[in-house]
């Protein structure tokens, strides 16, 4: 395995490679006719990573229209309740449109209209992502359409209402299992028929490269603010991190900045959805799945024996995804970040503990995470400095968890 | 490297002989059941394919329309695994030495089997070469120059988005045939329009001496006819496998009609490339 820490194995940060791999993992394995776009797309982040004025006007739009830096915050009520380590929340669901989403959003729409493309497509699951791309699309004015799965729109109604207002146009796919990875096949199979003005902007940090990359180089201001803000709080880096993962995005950008710090734990938490011992009931494409291609990558997959893929099951819509983004795959190959699944029992039960003991309301996809601290947090010490990234609010999920817990309302 | 003639350059240069375009002709691999696509396989040279091309089911058919992912869901329902798909070709091996077939799909059925496994094992049924049309030539090391010291040829396609620039690239480890996609799309949708297509396809041939075939959206003799002007031999895929999906009774199945809808079909088409 040549690749990315090549001459540099003292760092995990370097990668991908010129090709695009993190070890085995990512790659280009599209199709002829998206090729040339890859490569002009890869140019065209390569020149405006090198232009002052490109960071500039992100920063701008981070901070005034974005809401960044989002707080650093010390959530006391749980920390007493769990009695072990000092938990901090990393509050991006404060960002506006409420998830870490709107932070790769505002640098790729950048990107779009340097590259002069005039139209915008997006996949979304949960539909935080293509409030998103529907937000900065009516930001800057262009025309954009998001594919949804037909089972999502469901599950997600809130958040098809907003796109609608924000002047998107909402495809509901009705193919395959109707959730993430077909609105991902929808998605490419227009981008396919519409290269000459239409820019992908896809939400995670999957895809062929360079979306990987890019998605999370505009997601790792998460981890430099933490860096940045635990340092002003306490004095010190944290000793753990913990965020969700679905492809992964929110999880990447805590964790990226800190890869190298290597007294740091890190921990992914997978939808482990009704266990990962059942077939086809859970969304743990790293700890239930096995290396494949699918979407542009090489990385973690949930399929069977044949290469088929499965469709998955989270409680989560923006989890049940049957891929990872490929750098997780990697980390996780090279042992530097431990991921675990988490069921829908659980992330229910820290949602609600959340909402009761905190004041806040989470999104169903960083309940996971928090039901990971609830297991982890009463184990460690009470200096302990865990940082668990609270990438999304729950407002858009509170019609989905009434019904599951059973409320009249 | 080969001196050795492969069926694939064998068929072409008979097509030249006779002076017509050749008829390339996909079905899916197990699409509606493994029996009827057996039977439907079986059928094809005589009624005028020149060259099959056996769809590799797959789940996920992002470079495909409507008609072949539902052709690829039929046949996966119907339990065709990879295993299966190269059976078929053995057996139709057994009493057609001579029509070229490429499997076409895509790369993770292969990579799971695993790849060089794969390889081994489409050469040694009958395979003549590949189409995977997600692993691009910035991956030969994969599965392309595996598959050409097994003699397999690995085709690759052209686009229109495919410029001067990128040309080369295709072209350099390209065998057997290039295959243009005639329009930025995916496949049974849009109609390709003929004289750009024809500059296209012009254009590449004066890049390579590799035959090259259309497809994508080809329906009618009419298309076929004018696509093969200046063309090596036209591709019909999803108009075959809409075929069998018109020809299916109401549960689903096969009827006793499918295997001929196709069959017809492909007779009618092929009418266009011959005297």
């Amino acid at each position: 395995m040549e690749n990315v820490s090549q001459g540099q194995r003292n760092s995990y940060r370097t990668g991908p490679n010129e090709h695009g791999f993190f070890g085995q993992f990512g790659g280009r394995f599209v199709a002829e006719t998206l090729m040339p776009l890859i490569l002009d797309l890869e140019q065209a982040y390569e020149d405006a990573k090198a232009d002052p004025e490109f960071h500039a006007a992100l920063k701008h739009l981070m901070t005034q229209y974005g809401g960044r830096p989002s707080p650093l915050y010390f959530a006391e009520r749980l920390t007493e309740h769990l009695g072990g380590a000092k938990i901090y929340f990393k509050r991006d669901e404060l960002n506006h449109t409420g998830s870490h989403k709107i932070n790769n959003c505002l640098g790729q729409i950048l990107l779009a209209r340097r590259m002069g493309k005039t139209r915008i497509i997006a996949e979304t699951g949960a539909g935080q992502h293509g409030v998103a791309v529907a937000t900065v699309c009516a930001r800057f004015g262009l025309p954009c359409e998001i594919y949804m799965g037909k089972t999502d729109v469901e599950r997600q109604k809130p958040n098809m209402v907003r796109m609608h207002l924000l002047g998107a146009k909402v495809n509901a796919v009705t193919s395959g299992a109707m959730t993430l990875k077909d609105a991902m096949n929808e998605a490419l199979r227009d981008w396919v028929a519409n290269v000459h003005d239409t820019y992908y902007l896809i939400g995670t940090a999957a895809g062929p490269h360079p979306y990987p990359e890019i998605v999370r180089d505009f997601q790792s201001v998460i981890g430099e603010e933490t860096r940045q803000q635990m340092m002003d709080v306490e004095g010190r880096l944290p000793d753990s991190l913990v965020a969700c993962i679905g492809g992964g995005s929110n999880a990447i950008g805590l964790f990226h900045p800190f890869l190298d710090d290597k007294d740091i734990k890190i921990y992914g938490v997978e939808a482990g959805g009704h266990g990962i011992d059942q077939h086809n009931g859970h969304a743990a494409s790293m700890s239930g799945g096995a290396p494949g291609v699918l979407h542009g990558n090489r990385t973690y997959l949930l399929q069977d024996a044949e290469g088929q893929i499965m469709e998955g099951h989270s409680i989560s819509a923006g989890l049940d995804y049957p891929g990872v983004g490929p750098e997780h795959s990697w980390l996780r190959d090279s042992g530097r970040v431990e991921y675990v699944p988490i069921t829908d029992t659980e992330a229910l039960d820290a949602f609600q503990l959340c909402s009761k003991l905190e004041g806040i309301i989470p999104a169903l996809e960083p309940s996971h995470a928090l039901a990971w601290v609830c297991k982890l947090a009463p184990k460690l010490a009470k200096d302990h400095l865990l940082v668990m990234n609270l990438c999304g609010r729950g407002d858009k999920d509170v019609f989905a968890v009434a019904d599951h817990l059973g409320m009249d309302i | 490297m080969t001196i050795q003639q492969t069926r694939i350059d064998r068929r072409f240069q008979a097509l030249k002989n006779e002076g017509r375009g050749g008829l390339v002709t996909f079905v899916t691999a197990g699409d509606p059941d493994p029996e009827t696509a057996a039977q439907i396989l079986a059928g094809l040279p005589a009624a005028g394919a020149d060259i099959i091309e056996l769809g590799m089911p797959f789940s996920d058919p992002m470079a495909d329309g409507p008609a072949i992912q539902a052709s690829s869901l039929r046949a996966l329902k119907a339990g065709q695994t990879m295993r299966r798909t190269l059976e078929m070709v053995r057996a139709f091996r057994q009493s057609d030495p001579d029509t070229p077939i490429v499997l076409m799909g895509y790369y993770n059925p292969i990579f799971v089997y695993p790849a060089e496994a794969f390889l081994d094992d489409a050469a040694a049924v009958g395979v003549d070469g590949l189409i995977v049309v997600d692993v691009p030539p910035e991956a030969d090391n994969e599965l392309c120059l595996p598959a050409m010291k097994r003699g397999l040829s690995f085709i690759r396609l052209a686009t229109p988005t495919t410029d001067a620039k990128r040309l080369p690239a295709v072209l350099q480890n390209t065998s057997g045939f290039v295959y243009y996609v005639s329009i930025a799309g995916i496949t049974g949708t849009a109609a390709p329009v003929v004289n750009d297509v024809q500059s296209q396809v012009a254009r590449i041939k004066s890049s390579t001496p590799l035959p090259v075939v259309v497809g994508f959206g080809v329906k009618s003799p009419d298309q076929v006819r004018a696509l093969s002007e200046g063309a090596d031999g036209v591709v019909v895929g999803s108009a075959l496998v809409r075929a069998i999906e018109d020809s299916l009774g109401a549960n689903g199945q096969a009827t006793d009609k499918t295997a001929s809808a196709v069959l017809d079909l492909v007779k009618h088409l092929s009418t266009a490339l011959r005297p």
